[in-house]
């Protein structure tokens, strides 16, 4: 059984490749478009009492197109003793990751692109070539903020990644399961004390687990309070201060649609993903689920992901950043520990109950 | 003494210096990190040297004079009024400030002094400019911090303040208002309501502030306990201003001088704090913008009649003679030393602007920091930069 045809009765292998390219474009770039306009452009500007972007299109929203085509305009530079082919391979490194990490995330019951069994590990693995592409692109460029926004960088997401795979496990062993299908299907086929209307999302009885992530999450995309890699008073945009032109593009779309792809798969942790609750059309099984899931799924797990992003963004745009130090620490001596215990308590109750 | 056997003799020496070797390779060479003359940190051309290990500072060196525009000697080639057009850009975002003093010591070489409604007018004026530039480092304090959203509040209530400033004397940054002997017009009708309400929006505004970043617990953790200045170091580098208020010095030249100005006619409170960290400077300030609402509000309510300006000739000379006046500006004690010999023009001006004096504690109070928190002692200790290189 495969994406395509269910839908179109038949395709040929090429077709299916054709349409899963396309779909995976369109499933990275269109999260990141809109989070770029709704949140960054406009929920931005109503924070700070301003309008944002009003003239490109009704309300600005052909403002992010007039963007992309200035920067693809500007002239390409690179540093005259930046390590030329490194220097141009970092963005794509970063972006490339952000398009492996989609490829597990289910939109439907039948609705994906691969279906790995070991699908939250292997998003958790990829995740972490971004930072890859972010060290190298910090010290191929010759500039002493730029390493330091690198250095910076490798640091805050390998000690992020640790919290953020330790809540991970609280709600793999409440699902069962690894498999990112097998997580929604326990979610929504599940139930609270026996109340069964709301399923059992895991953002209620996993909550410690759920805000350990976030701010998990919100350290991967060094979003604030913990873009000090970016930091723009302090390190002038860190990694990203030589990139100009197609190569900040590419920077500014891997890191936006890095937050849309983190945001997809932390609703399907924690929110329920592609699904309503089972109960509310007599579904038991992920067989007995109708055929028109599969398109109104991901519209539904794309509102998921949207109220997953406002958070972030509201956080974003409200906190101060933190000291490096301080971020060690907060992990290290806070986050790690909860977690910690967040597994013991859920490994106790599941064999409890 | 046991004696060693031969191979453990060796095994011994060569643990050693594979120990050095490590040691060697690991003992990595500093880094010289220039901050500035181009740097969001340094709001303008401010040139900061720093050799770091690792993210720790080793040791500073400010460097200064990018943006030097050598008006102590173009006040050489001015007549008296001209020379209030210049040292407006002194500290550009208080400009009205700045006229004061200087127009204070040619109005005391000349004998004269301005109306009583002058004065209050002036007192009024520079505690409005005052507000205008606290109120934006208020606001910048949270961009140094990563925090986007303050500046926006501080640039939108700080224009109702230009907004006054403007109607009262018709150039939002740049006045140009104060005359020797009082000054250029009278305040415009419906002024001092407006004021009243601007006053009221002005205080919300610090109230905003104080819930949305001095209360938050991030901001506190990365001021408290960071660039801490005490008593007798801050006195010994010639701080002043809020600079040296927070380090718990009980010194403020509106209170402690008599000037012909207004200060001493209202009812207003000299803050200070004990602390002297970055935490204390910026409370200090965002206290002192409430006060200064507080001390524009008596005044409007009691501006006396009269004119704004007193007789003086319609060409002024300034009789022969020294004079030393400073006043409470914002950034601190700004002072101007005008020797006239009885000239159209002074003969020699120096000009004691605060941020230069209150810059020069940086090489002492940046070394052993981290990097993130050179922004936030630079930031704390609030310089402008044409306040620096005159």
């Amino acid at each position: 059984m495969n994406t395509v045809s269910l839908i179109i009765a038949e395709v040929p292998y090429w077709g299916q490749s054709l349409l899963r390219v396309l779909g995976g474009l369109v499933a990275v770039l269109l999260p990141a478009g809109t989070i770029v306009y709704l949140f960054l452009f406009k929920m931005m500007s109503f924070m700070q009492s301003r309008l944002g972007p009003m003239e490109a299109g009704p309300y600005g929203s052909m403002q992010l197109f007039a963007e992309v085509g200035k920067w693809l305009q500007k002239e390409d530079i690179y540093p005259a003793r930046a390590d030329k082919f490194i220097f141009k391979l970092a963005p794509l490194i970063v972006l490339a990751s952000t398009f492996l990490l989609v490829v597990v995330v289910p939109f439907g019951p039948d609705a994906w692109f691969t279906n790995f069994e070991a699908g939250i590990f292997y998003a958790l693995a990829v995740s972490s070539i971004s930072v890859l592409g972010i060290l190298i692109a910090g010290w191929s460029s010759a500039n002493k903020y730029s390493l330091l926004g690198g250095l910076r960088a490798a640091g805050q997401l390998i000690a992020y990644e640790l919290p953020m795979v330790l809540a991970v496990i609280g709600v793999v062993i409440q699902a069962g399961t690894m498999n990112l299908q097998g997580i929604v299907l326990a979610q929504n086929s599940g139930s609270m004390f026996g109340f069964d209307g709301l399923g059992n999302p895991y953002v209620l009885t996993q909550f410690v687990g759920f805000v350990i992530f976030m701010i998990s999450v919100q350290a991967e995309l060094t979003q604030a309070p913990f873009d000090m890699p970016v930091a723009e008073s302090e390190l002038v945009s860190g990694y990203m201060t030589e990139y100009s032109g197609f190569r900040f593009l590419i920077f500014f779309i891997g890191e936006f649609a890095t937050a849309g792809v983190f945001a997809m798969i932390a609703s399907v942790l924690f929110l329920g993903g592609w699904a309503v609750p089972f109960s509310w059309f007599g579904w038991t099984t992920m067989d007995s689920v109708d055929n028109w899931m599969n398109l109104a799924g991901p519209l539904i797990l794309f509102t998921k992901m949207m109220v997953i992003m406002f958070l972030v963004m509201w956080v974003r745009f409200s906190y101060p950043r933190l000291r490096e130090d301080q971020l060690q620490r907060f992990a290290w001596k806070v986050l790690i520990p909860i977690s910690l215990v967040n597994i013991m308590l859920t490994a106790i109750l599941k064999v409890a109950f | 003494m046991t004696l060693l056997g031969d191979r453990q003799q060796l095994s011994y020496i060569a643990s050693q210096a594979a120990d050095a070797r490590v040691n060697l390779e690991l003992e990595t060479e500093g880094m010289t990190l220039n901050i500035g003359p181009q740097h969001p940190a340094t709001h303008g051309t401010l040139r900061i040297i720093a050799r770091l290990d690792g993210e720790q500072v080793v040791w500073v060196d400010p460097s200064c004079g990018y943006m030097h525009r050598g008006y102590e000697k173009l006040t050489e080639v001015r007549t008296y009024p001209q020379v209030t057009a210049l040292v407006n850009r002194i500290d550009w975002l208080g400009s009205f400030a700045n006229e004061v003093p200087f127009i204070l010591a040619a109005e005391k070489l000349m004998g004269i002094e301005a109306p009583l409604r002058a004065q209050h007018i002036r007192t009024i004026l520079f505690e409005l400019s005052r507000i205008a530039n606290v109120s934006l480092f208020l606001g910048d304090l949270g961009v140094q911090l990563g925090a986007i959203t303050p500046v926006f509040m501080a640039f939108r209530d700080r224009e109702y303040v230009l907004n006054l400033i403007e109607g009262a004397t018709g150039g939002r940054f740049h006045p140009n208002f104060d005359r020797i002997g009082g000054l250029k017009d009278d305040l415009p009708a419906g002024w001092i309501d407006e004021t009243r309400t601007v006053m009221k929006k002005l205080r919300r505004f610090c109230d905003e502030i104080e819930d949305l970043l001095f209360g938050n617990e991030i901001f506190q953790s990365r001021t408290r306990g960071i660039g801490v200045i005490p008593r007798d170091i801050a006195l010994q580098y010639g701080m002043s201003g809020a600079n040296l208020r927070a380090s718990g010095v009980d010194w403020d030249l509106r209170r402690d001088q008599s000037l012909p100005m207004a200060w001493d006619k209202v009812d207003w409170k000299v803050w200070t704090h004990p602390d002297g960290d970055s935490f204390a400077r910026c409370w200090v300030r965002l206290q002192e913008v409430r006060e200064s609402t507080r001390i524009v509000e008596q005044l409007v309510d009691t501006i006396p009649a009269g004119p704004v300006m007193t007789k003086v000739p319609r060409i002024i000379k300034v009789p022969e003679g020294e004079a030393w006046v400073c006043t409470e500006n914002p950034l601190g004690e700004m002072g101007y030393y005008v020797v006239s010999q009885g000239d159209l023009g002074p003969f020699r001006v120096k000009i004691r602007s605060a941020s230069f004096n209150n810059m020069s504690i940086t090489p002492w109070l940046l070394k052993g920091v981290y990097v993130p928190d050179i922004v936030t002692i630079l930031a704390s200790l609030y310089f402008i930069l044409g306040d620096i290189d005159r």
